[in-house]
């Protein structure tokens, strides 16, 4: 191969590759996309990186038990969900963890640690079934689409998932960038791909 | 200055507000019946009251604590005559006894707010109180002892 890429070509597949391991995709990059459904769609998909990410579904597991690790272990001790998804006495998620992460003793924490209610959970969920709950007042806590790209970009305890601390793998780019993802997908239309069921 | 109330006496620390609970507790106050053990909140060794609530004192930042009510196992009853005490005591519970300030703790903290807990209640509430002699069917027995005299 002799000379220089035209650079219109080079342009073209920088765009193509999707950002590579922690990084996410600006929801700018989106825009060229013609199609408001589409790139609502595509813009969702990007979301979900983090959605599915260890550091959020491990706190909104379909049953009693939160999980850990990249893995989604079981959570060691195995504390249990308890009425209001904040454990039970004597084994409290606050019976342990603080409102910030303790790197001294490596236990995570964030300002009202607890797990996410069950009709809210993502673990081994398709983005198509959790989009379809994140829009669905019965299973999103009563929010509009608005307090859903409130609790996105601003939640301390979602934040959490970028700051996670000791060793952990934070969820991919910025809460910021998630934000922004999350309100390119409203003001597209917030649309949703099929909800099928998850293969494993 | 950080303010604790121990055991219902007021105490003020000249302490850094990131030295942990239990450091406060054992080196300062001179209340060494709460044990420091894995420093990870893991085994439950450390486990005491916040304003009524079961914490591991080993990851309880002063600035938390700031201004709380702490119970320990010195301040659970006057006279260590709690009932759950005595049932320790009446069904020989403890072998080493290293874990079981803690375990007590936590067990207290059960009965509070659940006085007559099922078997199933008594496990999630105590996983997380670890006793390396396996005493864990003696204390089982001791909490099932209490409760059942409080359903009487």
């Amino acid at each position: 191969m002799t000379g220089a890429w035209p650079q219109y070509l080079l342009a073209a597949l920088l765009a193509a590759v999707p950002p590579s391991g922690d990084a996410l995709r600006g929801a700018d990059s989106f825009s060229t996309i013609p199609d408001r459904r589409e790139r609502s769609l595509a813009v969702f998909a990007e979301a979900s990186r983090v959605l599915l990410h260890p550091r959020c579904v491990n706190c909104h597991p379909p049953d009693d038990r939160p999980r850990q690790g990249d893995r989604s272990q079981v959570h060691d001790p195995p504390a249990v969900r308890g009425p209001k998804s904040e454990g039970v006495p004597a084994m409290h998620c606050a019976s342990c963890h603080q409102d910030r992460n303790l790197e001294h003793a490596r236990v995570p924490g964030a300002p009202r640690w607890h797990l996410a209610p069950l009709e809210m959970a993502w673990l081994g969920r398709t983005p198509g079934q959790i989009c379809a709950q994140i829009k669905d007042p019965a299973r999103n806590g009563g929010k509009t689409l608005e307090q859903i790209w409130e609790h996105s970009a601003h939640d301390e305890l979602v934040g959490w998932g970028w700051t996670p601390g000791h060793g952990r793998t934070p969820a991919p780019g910025t809460q910021k960038e998630f934000g922004d993802l999350i309100r390119a997908w409203i003001d597209n239309g917030a649309a949703c791909p099929p909800a099928t069921e998850a293969t494993r | 200055m950080i303010t604790l109330r121990v055991n219902g006496a007021e105490h003020r620390l000249d302490a850094d507000p990131e030295m942990p609970l239990l450091w406060a507790l054992r080196d300062l106050l001179g209340l060494t019946g709460t044990k420091y053990a894995c420093g990870e909140a893991l085994c439950g060794a450390c486990t005491v009251h916040l304003d009524g609530e079961a914490v591991r004192a080993c990851v309880v930042p002063l600035s938390r604590a700031a201004g709380k009510t702490i119970t320990t196992i010195e301040g659970l009853s006057p006279n260590g005559d709690h009932p759950l005490q005595q049932a320790w005591v009446e069904l020989a519970v403890p072998q080493c006894g290293f874990c079981q300030a803690g375990q007590i703790m936590s067990a207290a903290a059960l009965l509070a707010a659940n006085p007559t807990p099922s078997d199933e209640d008594i496990d999630q509430s105590m996983c997380g109180n670890l006793c390396r002699c396996g005493t864990y069917p003696r204390i089982r027995a001791a909490i099932r002892r209490v409760a059942d005299e409080t359903k009487r």
